[in-house]
């Protein structure tokens, strides 16, 4: 217990910390990678709970990404900015007013997108394999073509003059928050359910695990952080398109999860960096830029078909230990 | 009655797999259940296990109707099942699949007593508890299954074709282990294409021929009939 306190606030300082130091060490442009590198972080983490942990196939995380940044910035437009205004009149800090601004968006995005996980999650009971793949897609494609014709969220205009709440602290928070939640579920008996289920699911439910509820769980926990997701890219750019939203977007989040390893979470934390930071890197070869980019993925799953770290997690005490090993025979 | 079956019927689509079939289990008791590929013996397993919904009939289990209940409930009213093919979860380790047996139990002592006892019945699962079950070989995927079905304290057992593709010795090693399985009480439910080892060491034996029960009796007499040894027990 107290060791959890500890690690919490730890982590916060840190946190805090780096929120402080980024943007002076950082120039604008790499400061933005960092925090895109988060958001994608955060993406590629609850889709590997509902692909990886469970083994179902959802094409639809742009869908409940979507679902998050217009749900918390229609929020924060209608109500939020009027609260930051009206906490500040009363004398409270205006980083704190808009600290809480920005979490009440960011959960209301999140919870919003977990009911849309939760729709989409019932079906799965019943479809498996390819068939939840196209319903999680056609979902995902709704989501946009809704947006694009709702004219009170902007539709193809975009909804611009979003506050930009969103710092590095705020994207920190949401992706270890998603980071130890995986991990937490990975090694808990929860988590061995969901392996079960990936494994053999006839089995896992002769044995007693409800299997159905544990589907739908997964899409729930998955949808809520895409949603928490969509809010930080709203609150950071301060506009949103629906063209953010399209399936591509969905296909670069699987691409992070299998080229990370299905159900590593330090795989797909690993992954979600690395595909954010190479399209960046390979800006000089412009035109070819996309070509390299899909050569080097093709390139990468040939080489490991299981994925960068397979089903394995990196664990900072074997590396210590290790380390240990290697001064002790030096 | 431990477990009876009335009158199941059960539909895959259009294909009729059981036909009114009727059967029963007492408290204790080795029952077999031998038949052809495709008899309907796995789908029988299957619909007392729940896995399966049937069309008409009923399943009572100690007097019970459990036709309605989903299998994750079925599991914690005290019946098992160490599935066909050896379900294993090829990626977990043994002792995760072992845990996941116990998955409906809370009592912590409980359980590690149980997989101790796991360990005694099939030491090898001991020796290879860390290791992922895709890396056993068929015979301790199939001593898994079997040890996994132990871990919830089933009171019915139901075993589909433990000796599938096993090598001699080690199937007369599970048989001996299913009938000290048996002697501690737990009844057994056992499907079998191995007609000789499965009737000498049941009690008694249905004969299942395309989804209905062709024969039943005592194992023994099913040993002596002649319809039985031409058409299971070769000659
Ligand atoms: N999922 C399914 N869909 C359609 N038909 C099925 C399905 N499963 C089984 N069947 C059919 O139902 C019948 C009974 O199958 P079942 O698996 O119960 O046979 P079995 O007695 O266990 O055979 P085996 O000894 O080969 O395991 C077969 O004709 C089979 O083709
Ligand atoms: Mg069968």
């Amino acid at each position: 217990m107290i060791r959890r306190i500890i690690w919490t606030l730890g982590t916060l300082v840190i946190l805090l910390g780096l929120n402080l130091a980024l943007p002076r060490i950082l120039n604008p442009y790499l400061f933005q990678i960092v925090i895109l590198c988060g958001i994608n972080v955060i993406l590629a983490v609850s889709l590997n709970l509902i692909n990886g942990f469970t083994g179902q196939f959802s094409i639809g995380h742009a869908g409940f990404m979507a679902i998050g940044a217009y749900g918390s910035a229609m929020l924060s437009l209608h109500a939020g900015i009027g609260w930051v205004a009206a906490l500040t009149a009363a004398g409270v800090p205006p980083g704190v007013a808009e600290g809480a601004a920005l979490f009440a968006a960011l959960l209301a995005g999140g919870l919003l997108s977990a009911l849309a996980g939760y729709l989409v999650g019932l079906p799965s009971l019943r479809l498996r394999g390819d068939y939840l793949a196209i319903v999680t897609l056609g979902f995902g494609e709704i989501i946009r073509v809704l947006i694009l014709n709702i004219d009170a969220v902007g539709a193809a205009r975009g909804l611009p003059g979003i506050p930009g709440w969103v710092s590095f602290f705020w994207v920190g928070l949401g992706g270890t928050g998603v980071v130890v939640l995986a991990l937490n579920l990975a090694r808990s008996s929860h988590g061995r359910a969901l392996f079960a289920i990936r494994d053999d699911e006839i089995a896992a439910e002769s044995l007693g695990v409800n299997t159905t509820a544990y589907k739908v769980l997964a899409f729930v926990i998955g949808a809520f952080f895409a949603g928490v997701a969509g809010g930080l890219f709203a609150h950071y750019l301060s506009y949103l398109n629906p063209n953010s939203f399209t399936f591509i977007k969905s296909i670069e989040v699987i691409a992070m999860v299998v080229l990370g390893g299905m159900g590593s979470v330090s795989g797909s934390v690993l992954a979600a960096i690395l595909l954010t930071l190479l399209p960046e890197v390979l800006r000089p070869v412009k035109d070819y830029r996309m070509v390299i980019y899909s050569l080097m993925l093709i390139v990468l799953m040939i080489t490991r078909p299981q994925g960068l770290l397979g089903s394995r997690e990196i664990r900072l005490g074997s590396w210590v230990g290790k380390l240990r090993v290697a001064r002790g025979a030096g | 009655m431990l477990l009876q079956v009335e009158r199941l019927d059960v539909y895959y689509g259009a294909v009729h797999a059981l036909k009114g079939v009727t059967l029963c289990a007492e408290a204790g008791e080795i029952v077999t259940l031998i038949g052809a590929n495709g008899a309907g013996k796995t789908t029988l397993l299957r619909t007392i296990s729940g896995v399966i919904p049937s069309r008409s009939g009923r399943v009572t289990f100690e007097g019970r109707d459990i036709t309605r209940l989903p299998a994750h409930d079925i599991v914690g009213l005290g019946i098992s099942q160490a599935p066909e093919g050896r379900l294993v979860f090829a990626n977990l380790t043994v002792e995760d699949n072992l845990e996941l047996g116990a998955y409906r139990r809370k009592d912590r002592p409980g359980i590690s007593k149980d997989r101790e006892e796991v360990f005694r019945l099939f030491p090898r699962l001991r020796e290879r508890r860390r290791q992922s079950a895709g890396t056993l070989s068929g015979g301790e995927q199939q001593m898994l299954a079997i040890g996994r079905a132990l871990m919830s304290r089933p009171r019915l057992l139901l075993l589909d074709e433990p000796s599938l593709g096993l090598a001699p010795l080690l199937v007369r090693e599970i048989f001996r282990t299913v009938r000290e399985i048996n002697q501690r009480g737990v009844t057994v439910l056992l499907v079998e294409q191995n007609a000789h080892m499965a009737l000498s060491i049941a009690g008694r034996g249905y004969v299942l021929e395309t989804g209905h029960v062709r024969l039943e009796d005592r194992a023994e007499r099913l040993l002596q009939n002649d319809e039985v040894r031409r058409a299971y027990l070769g000659g």
